[in-house]
C-alpha cells in the first residue's frame, strides 16, 4: 500500500505537442512523443499489478506491466520486443487506439487519479526501436510451404500478415490501392499517423518474406475463386467497410459535398496538401461543415483548418457525451479551433448557379429516449431550421458494407446490412479456407479491433493449414 | 511498372494513343471497363475506358486528349516509357446480347470507348449503324476501325470539312427516322453530345445506353466522387456504371461536377507547362 502511494507522487507524464495554433497550420504530426527521462518517469508509475486488468482491455493481449516494467529499467529495445510478441504495429497503436476505453480505462491507478500513459510508452517504445533498429527480428518458424492470400492491406490485413509469416507460411497481401496501408494511409491524416510509419511497419512484413501486390482489385482484377486456382491454400478477406454513407438530403450531389474517403483521400493518400506538386486537388474552403462524431470526422474538420479553412463546424445530431470520437480526437479539435454545433441535424443543401454548395439548413434537436444503442435518441425540435454558410461539406456519418468483393464470391454468407458472417472465435466465414475480419465483418469500428480479428483469423488459418478445417 | 509498347498520336497531336502491358487487366477486362492510371509518385489517379485490349499480348490500349496536367504529363511518355501504376478492370462490363439493329455514337475521343463496344455488339449478330463526329477532319479518330467494327459508318464534322456537315444528332435522328426497328442507341462522347442523344432517342423511345466519365478517385465505391443522379437515384459511376441509361442521367448535374476543379486544373496545368519550358 505504502508502495501505491510513492508511486502515485509522480504525475502522469504530459505528452510535448506542437502548439494548436501553429498545428493547425501544418500536417507534421501533433503529439511529439515523449523523452526518455519522461518515458521512464511514466513507467514507474505503473505498480505492476499481480493481474492485470490493463491486459483485459487491449484486444490483442499486449503484456502491458512486462514492457512498462523493461521501459523503466531502461531497457527499450526489450520493451518493443516484449510488444511485438503480441502486437505487430505498436507505433500505429500508440498513435490511435482508443486507450481510454482499453488498456488506460481499466488502468488500476485511473479509479483515483490518472491512469498510466499505456499508450504513450507503446509508442515511445517502437518510436525508439524505429530511430535505432536494435531489436532483433522476431524468430521465423520453418518454412510450411502453405500459400495464404489476404486481401486488403488495413490493420486486419497487416497483422494476420505479420502473424502468419512468423508462423512460417507463404503470404501474399493484396491492395487496391496504389500504396499499402488501407486506412492507415488513405483515412487516418499525416499529422496523426505519419504514413512513414505505416510503411515501416510494410517493410518489416517484406523483410519477413511476405509479397505485397498493390493495384489489385480482388473482385474485379482477379476473384477468391481465382486465387484458390492459383494455388493458394487459405484467403483472409479484410478489405474494410468501404461503402461511404450519405444522408440523402437534398443538395448533397453539389460540387464541394464530400464523403469523408473522399475528402481524406484525396488529402492524406494522394496528398492534396501538397497540390500542385502532386497532382491531386482538394476544395479548399473557408467555411468547412463535417457531419458526424467519430474520429473520421474529427480527422475531416482537423484537415480542413491546415487547408485553410477560416471556420471548421462538426455538426454531430446528438450531444457531446455521445461523440463516438476518442476524448483525445474531441480535445485537441477542440484545442485548434474546430466550433462543435451539437444536436444539429442537416436537412439541406444549397448550391449557386455553378452547382457548387454555398449553405446548409439544419435542425436543432433534443435528446430523447434511448434508442437500440442504449444512446438517447436526438428529435427534431419543429421550427428550429437554421442556415450555415459553407463552402465544403464533408459527410463523415460511417461506412457500409461495399459490395465488390463479396458480390463476386460464391458461398460468402452475408448479413442483412451485407457483411460478411464471420465466427467471433475464428474469423471464419462460411466458405472452407475463407477467413474475414476487421470492418467488412463488424462495420466501420476501430484500428485495434481489426488487429483483434486479424490475431484470431491468424490463429485459426494456422490451425487449419496445420491440421485442417 | 507498366510498360508502354506502342505510342500513337492522332487527330494532329491532341490525342494519344498508348498499348500497354498489363497482362492480368488484359485477361480479365471486358468492353465497357474502365482503368485507373497515374504516370508516376506525384501523380493524379485518371480513369479511362479502355479502347482495346489484346489478351494473348497481354496489354491494353487506352486514347486520350490532352486537356490538361495529367493527360499532358501522360502524353510526355514514350514507348518504352511505364505508369507507375494501372489499376483494373473496373466498373460493370456492357451488356452485350443479340437484339437486331442498334446504332452507336461516338464523338472526339468517345469514339475510342465505342469502338470495342461496337465490335462486340457486331460480334453478337446485331446489325450496327455507327455515326462518328468531331469537330473537323483532322480531328477525326479511328474510321478505318470503327468503319470495320459496324455495317454502316457515317461520318460528321462540326465544320463540314468530311462528311456530312452538322451533329451526329443530325444523323441519329435521320437512322432513327429511316429504320422503325433500332433497338439500342449507345452514345458515348462529350457530355453535351450524350444529353442531346439521348433526349432524340427518347422522343423515339428506344433505349439508350451512355459511358460516363465523372472525376473519380479510387474506382471501386470506396470514395462517392463519382457520383451521378440516374432516375432520381444517387449510383456510383465507377462500379454501378460507367454505362447508365442515358434518359434517366442528370447529364447537367454531371456537367457542373466535371467542372468542380476547373480552377485547379488551370493551375496545375500552367505549373506542368511553365516547368516543361525552363526544360
Amino acid at each position: 500500500m505504502a508502495d501505491t502511494e510513492k508511486k502515485e507522487k509522480t504525475p502522469r507524464q504530459p505528452m510535448p505537442e506542437q502548439p494548436p495554433k501553429v498545428r493547425a497550420k501544418n500536417f507534421d504530426e501533433v503529439p511529439l512523443g515523449l523523452s526518455p527521462e519522461a518515458a521512464v518517469a511514466e513507467a514507474s508509475r505503473c505498480i505492476q499489478c499481480k493481474s492485470p486488468s490493463c491486459v483485459e482491455g487491449c484486444p490483442v493481449r499486449v503484456d502491458i506491466p512486462g514492457f512498462i516494467r523493461l521501459i523503466k529499467d531502461n531497457d527499450f529495445t526489450g520493451a518493443i520486443s516484449k510488444i511485438w510478441e503480441r502486437n505487430g504495429l505498436p507505433a500505429v497503436c500508440g498513435r490511435v487506439c482508443p486507450q481510454e476505453a482499453q488498456c488506460e480505462g481499466k488502468c488500476i491507478l485511473g479509479k483515483k487519479g490518472d491512469p498510466v500513459a499505456i499508450g504513450n510508452l507503446e509508442r515511445f517504445a517502437a518510436d525508439f526501436e524505429r530511430a535505432n533498429r536494435k531489436a532483433p527480428v522476431p524468430a521465423k518458424a520453418p518454412a510450411t510451404g502453405k500459400k495464404v492470400a489476404v486481401v486488403g492491406s488495413g490493420p486486419s490485413g497487416l497483422t494476420v500478415a505479420g502473424d502468419l509469416l512468423l508462423k512460417g507460411h507463404d503470404v501474399t497481401i493484396f491492395e487496391a490501392f496504389h500504396r499499402p496501408g488501407g486506412v492507415l494511409v488513405y483515412g487516418i491524416p499525416e499529422f496523426r499517423l505519419p504514413k512513414e510509419i505505416v510503411f515501416s511497419e510494410v517493410d518489416g512484413l517484406e523483410t519477413l518474406g511476405g509479397k505485397v501486390e498493390t493495384n489489385v482489385v480482388v473482385g474485379r482484377s482477379v476473384t477468391v475463386d481465382e486465387l484458390f486456382e492459383q494455388g493458394y491454400d487459405a484467403v483472409f478477406l479484410g478489405v474494410g467497410a468501404g461503402l461511404p454513407m450519405f444522408l440523402n438530403v437534398p443538395g448533397e450531389n453539389l460540387a464541394g459535398v464530400f464523403s469523408a474517403n473522399e475528402y481524406l483521400t484525396r488529402t492524406n493518400l494522394m496528398k492534396a496538401y501538397r497540390f500542385p506538386e502532386y497532382d491531386t486537388p482538394v476544395i479548399r474552403g473557408k467555411n468547412v461543415v463535417t457531419v458526424g462524431g467519430g474520429n473520421v470526422a474529427m480527422d475531416a474538420a482537423r484537415t480542413a483548418l491546415r487547408l485553410g479553412a477560416e471556420n471548421s463546424y462538426i455538426v454531430y445530431r446528438r450531444s457531446k457525451t455521445e461523440l463516438p470520437a476518442r476524448a483525445a480526437e474531441v480535445h485537441h479539435a477542440e484545442e485548434e479551433g474546430v466550433q462543435f454545433k451539437l444536436l444539429t441535424n442537416p436537412t439541406r443543401f444549397f448550391g449557386d448557379d455553378n452547382g457548387r454548395v454555398i449553405g446548409m439548413e439544419a435542425l436543432q434537436m433534443e435528446l430523447g429516449e434511448p434508442d437500440a444503442s442504449g444512446r438517447r435518441r436526438p428529435v427534431e425540435i419543429k421550427g428550429s431550421e437554421f442556415r450555415i454558410d459553407c463552402d465544403v461539406v464533408i459527410i463523415a456519418i460511417g461506412a457500409g458494407a461495399n459490395p465488390l468483393l463479396t458480390q463476386s464470391t460464391e458461398g460468402l454468407e452475408l448479413n442483412r446490412r451485407g457483411y460478411i458472417v464471420a465466427d467471433e472465435k475464428t474469423g471464419k466465414t462460411t466458405r472452407k479456407g475463407v477467413w474475414a475480419g476487421g470492418d467488412i465483418v463488424t462495420g466501420s469500428a476501430t484500428v485495434i479491433l481489426a488487429m483483434g480479428a486479424g490475431r484470431v483469423a491468424a490463429d485459426s488459418i494456422h490451425d487449419y493449414l496445420t491440421l485442417g478445417w | 511498372m507498366f510498360k508502354i509498347v506502342k505510342r500513337q498520336e492522332m487527330a494532329q497531336g491532341t490525342v494519344v494513343l498508348n498499348e500497354i502491358e498489363a497482362p492480368l487487366i488484359a485477361a480479365k477486362a471486358k468492353p465497357g471497363q474502365f482503368v485507373i492510371l497515374k504516370a508516376n509518385e506525384t501523380g493524379e489517379r485518371i480513369p479511362l475506358t479502355m479502347a482495346d485490349t489484346d489478351p494473348e499480348k497481354g496489354t491494353i490500349t487506352i486514347i486520350f486528349m490532352i486537356v490538361g496536367k495529367s493527360t499532358a504529363l501522360f502524353a510526355t511518355l514514350k514507348e518504352g516509357d511505364a505508369y507507375m501504376d494501372v489499376i483494373g478492370p473496373l466498373g460493370t462490363p456492357t451488356h452485350i446480347e443479340k437484339l437486331g439493329k442498334v446504332v452507336c455514337v461516338g464523338g472526339g475521343t468517345g469514339v475510342a470507348v465505342l469502338h470495342p463496344i461496337t465490335r462486340a455488339l457486331k460480334g453478337a449478330g446485331n446489325h450496327v449503324f455507327c455515326v462518328i463526329g468531331a469537330r473537323n477532319k483532322d480531328l477525326l479518330i479511328l474510321e478505318e476501325q470503327m468503319r470495320a467494327a459496324s455495317h454502316d459508318l457515317r461520318v460528321c464534322t462540326d465544320d463540314g470539312s468530311y462528311g456530312h456537315h452538322g451533329f451526329v444528332t443530325d444523323v441519329l435522328k435521320s437512322i432513327l427516322t429511316e429504320n422503325n426497328d433500332i433497338k439500342l442507341v449507345v452514345a458515348i462522347g462529350p457530355v453535351p453530345m450524350m444529353k442531346a442523344c439521348s433526349n432524340l432517342t427518347k422522343g423515339f423511345g428506344v433505349k439508350t445506353m451512355v459511358s460516363l466519365n465523372p472525376i473519380m478517385v479510387d474506382g471501386t465505391g470506396m470514395c462517392g466522387g463519382c457520383r451521378v443522379s440516374v432516375g432520381g437515384e444517387t449510383r456510383f459511376a465507377c462500379v454501378d456504371g460507367p454505362e447508365f441509361d442515358g434518359h434517366q442521367v442528370d447529364f447537367d448535374e454531371l456537367a457542373l461536377r466535371l467542372r468542380a476543379y476547373t480552377a485547379d486544373e488551370k493551375e496545375s496545368h500552367a505549373c506542368f507547362l511553365n516547368k516543361a519550358k525552363q526544360g
